[in-house]
């Protein structure tokens, strides 16, 4: 593989990484908005204002970033990978089209009224326009998954003599078979990423005072979501794998580390692929258990690498170990879920620190998590870009290495900037309690004091040494 | 269908980047006009005034490129690597402004915010000045074979890009600062009339300079222009130059709040439409055109139909985010 393309591999899934966290975290949080300002209006209890105003600015900051790498997005498949988007603009580009029509100017329509626009539509109206917000990121989510999985599991097409896809059913197109099932997967993803950042936000604050309403509630609503989405993700995972098992053996074979078909395959949870030498190394496998979960059979037989041309296999390594990184993490996500449970029984949520410490320490375990999956995904399509039929040294622009590589350190260089600074920004936020009686977010001025923490609670901005900077 | 599908499109691909460039342009505008507005309290209503539309704005830019990929996919497929650097700029640019507007109100010591001050306003001016690189090079003719792009790093890069370069971010200028003549009062919207006045002049002068230069670039052009039944359509475009330009001067000198907006926006408004005429019916010039770059008829047909139906439901809830922010933006008022 060449040197250039090789440096557009990477810098795709250097901006495709940074990105895709971003609209995990908006189709969550948006999500976990409506839900807090619906209760609002619903109960009238003001910790569910305060807490929706508190997570207000930090989807303000999180969905500015994931516009501006989304537009980055928009436009690299014509940059870097011109020959792929010459070939099968005609099929995904309506896909992405579709996505800007009913979801971007939707999100972008409601959003300055959802951020600034309490005080000038009023409760019923802001409901509203933060309810479309919550639907237009989900839109979003199946316009581009929908597209995302044609690469995968191609289906209504047709192949011209040039080489192009030209659309012939678009039902099948959009519905095409590993469709649905990601698409379900990715937004429970999205949700526990969310609910895990919340509820670590809630334990930090629990564990600073353990009688703030706000942290509780925080924390209660993300424990909730742990013990009862956690587990129905775990489910939509298997559903995913039967169904790549169907359409694209490969990916399972390389995600297993499974080299030679056999049946009653084992379950290797520790192993170190090689492709040189195909097989997987210092193996420490379950027998018959990997036959068990994808075929549900004591003897069933996986397809493994070696009944696949050499020149079709995926980088197992990458592919083996990111899986089994998501599923470790998936399981964690269940575990803190059902202990939390037991202990919610017992009312002992909010008074034991273990489980408070436990929950901080899984703040980004969703977002670790969603990125391992992708990672599972995009590089077990390789050596493909559409599965099967154009591969990725087929698919490059004609742009030199020099070209690529420059840009990449560009984009590098400005991506650490920007959103490392954009992290900081949101730690600082999230390090402060949330304010109690904090109308709007268009504050600017101190706000009084705040019942339970004692400190006057300020904009930010106007703290100066509050948070001891 | 066939025939009429494409033409239906590039209308329509059309109108995407010419909303971009009205909305945008002035919210870019406004970034760039932080080059001389120097005052902690004047930045944060220029950046109030846009903040809640500049998403939006944006977001026509992402049709315009989207609409590209799907509907004509050679035309996409061969400006992107030709246009190379000026692209990755302008994204990257785009990046920094856009993080700026919700960073600058975060940063808590003043010098990090004069940092966001900074990204604002260069990340405004690059993206304008790589737009314009992008616009005249398009119009110079990019060298493309069998779909693909053809030539070399810096093909682009002439006197002519460098003009159009200067001509957007001057241009975009002029939007911002007529812009905060609207949005703005007292001694803001007094220094964006002085600001509006010398950027007027520069931009009618170059508007001038570009027009007179591009039918020199491809025989095409001059024929299109100079030549009959072309003069027919192009003859009224410079002469409602002029009378946008008396509307323009006329609406300074009456301390009218929104007509020296709406004519510098006209101004835009003809401008593009003398490209249209230029380029029609190429889409990537001397070689594509429209029905060449086309992707098959299923596929425009098929987001044909959402686009009808969407762009005038974008338009009307547009329309409202806009009158749900109408009026003056004061000092400290609504955000941060």
């Amino acid at each position: 593989m060449t040197t250039a393309i090789l440096l557009a591999r990477a810098q795709f899934a250097f901006t495709i990484g940074f990105h895709i966290v971003l609209p995990a975290f908006s189709i969550g949080l948006a999500s976990y908005l409506a839900v807090l300002e619906a209760l609002w209006l619903t109960t009238g209890r003001g910790v569910y204002l305060d807490l929706f105003n508190y997570w207000l600015r930090v989807f303000a900051v999180v969905f500015a970033m994931g516009v501006v790498s989304g537009v980055v997005m928009a436009y690299e498949f014509g940059t870097n990978w011109s020959v792929f988007a010459e070939k099968t603009g005609p099929v995904i580009g309506p896909l992405m089209g579709y996505e800007v029509l009913t979801a971007f100017f939707l999100e972008a329509g409601f959003l300055g009224v959802m951020l600034f626009g309490m005080k000038r539509v009023g409760p019923g109206l802001h409901m509203f326009a933060t309810a479309v917000v919550a639907f237009g990121t989900l839109i979003s989510a199946f316009w581009i998954l929908s597209a995302n999985s044609w690469m995968q599991t191609p289906a209504g097409y047709a192949i011209s003599p040039h080489g192009r896809f030209i659309p012939v059913d678009w039902w099948a197109i959009v519905f095409n078979p590993s469709f649905p099932y990601r698409l379900v997967h990715m937004v429970l993803a999205s949700y526990l990423s969310v609910a895990f950042l919340v509820g670590a936000v809630g334990a930090w604050h629990l564990l600073r005072d353990r009688q703030s309403q706000a942290a509780r509630v925080m924390f209660s609503m993300a424990m909730w979501m742990a013990a009862i989405v956690a587990p129905l993700q775990v489910i939509a995972g298997d559903q995913q794998g039967l169904n790549t098992l169907r359409y694209q053996p490969a990916k399972v074979a390389a995600m297993e580390g499974d080299f030679t078909t056999r049946p009653g395959t084992s379950l290797k949870l520790f192993g170190l692929p090689n492709l040189a030498a195909g097989r997987t190394e210092d193996q420490i496998a379950i027998p018959h258990l990997g036959a068990l979960i994808l075929t549900h059979s004591w003897d069933g037989t996986v397809r493994g690498l070696d009944s696949f041309p050499r020149r079709d296999w995926p980088p197992a390594p990458w592919v083996f170990w990111s899986f089994r990184l998501m599923v470790a993490l998936g399981f964690a996500m269940v575990g803190l879920g059902w202990w939390s449970l037991w202990l919610r029984f017992r009312r002992r949520l909010y008074a034991t620190p273990l489980l408070l410490r436990a929950a901080l320490a899984m703040a980004p375990a969703g977002f670790i998590a969603v990125l391992c999956g992708w990672v599972t995904t995009e590089v077990g399509r390789q050596p493909f870009t559409v599965y099967g039929l154009l591969r990725t040294t087929q698919s490059a622009s004609p742009i030199g290495a020099p070209g690529v590589a420059a840009s990449f350190a560009a984009i590098a260089v400005v991506y650490f900037i920007v959103f490392g600074v954009g992290f900081r920004y949101i730690l600082r936020l999230l390090r402060q309690p949330p304010a109690v009686g904090q109308h709007g977010p268009e504050s600017g001025v101190p706000v009084r004091s705040a019942g339970l923490t004692p400190a006057p609670a300020l904009e930010p901005d106007a703290a100066p040494s509050a948070a001891g900077e | 269908m066939a025939y009429w599908l494409p033409v239906a499109w590039a209308g329509l691909i059309a109108v995407a980047v010419l909303a971009y460039v009205l909305l945008d342009g002035f919210d870019l505008g406004v970034g760039i006009l932080f080059a001389v507005e120097h005052h902690p309290d004047d930045r944060d209503v220029m950046v109030n005034t846009v903040a809640p539309v500049w998403d939006g704005n944006e977001t026509w830019l992402v049709l315009g490129g989207g609409g590209l990929f799907a509907v004509f996919p050679m035309a996409y497929a061969v400006i992107m690597p030709a246009f190379y650097p000026a692209i990755i700029g302008m994204l990257l640019a785009l990046v920094f402004r856009g993080v700026a507007f919700e960073f600058r109100f975060r940063a808590r010591r003043p010098l990090s915010r004069a940092w966001w001050d900074r990204a604002f306003m260069g990340g405004s001016t690059v993206a304008a000045f790589c737009q314009g690189l992008t616009l005249g090079g398009l119009l110079q003719g990019v060298h493309a074979v069998d779909g693909q792009y053809a030539g070399g790093w810096f093909d682009w890069l002439t006197g002519f890009t460098l003009l159009c370069g200067i001509a957007v971010v001057l241009g975009y200028a002029l939007l911002g600062s007529t812009w905060l003549i609207w949005r703005t009062e007292g001694r803001l919207q007094h220094s964006a009339r002085r600001h509006a006045h010398v950027l007027g002049m520069a931009v009618l002068g170059l508007i001038v300079i570009v027009s007179l230069w591009t039918p020199m670039l491809n025989p095409r052009f001059e024929h299109r222009w100079f030549g009959f039944p072309g003069i027919v359509l192009t003859s009224p475009v410079p002469i409602l130059v002029a009378l946008a330009a008396w509307g323009f001067w006329r609406g300074l000198a009456g301390r009218r709040d929104l007509a020296p907006f709406l004519c510098a926006e006209a101004w835009f408004v003809l401008c593009y439409a003398g490209l249209g005429i230029s380029l029609w019916p190429l889409i990537v010039p001397p070689g594509i055109t429209i029905w060449q770059a086309a992707a098959p008829p299923s596929s425009q047909l098929f987001l044909l139909v959402g686009a009808v139906v969407l762009i005038p439901v974008i338009l009307i809830y547009t329309g409202f985010a806009y009158w749900v922010f109408r009026g003056k933006v004061k000092v400290g008022a609504h955000y941060h």
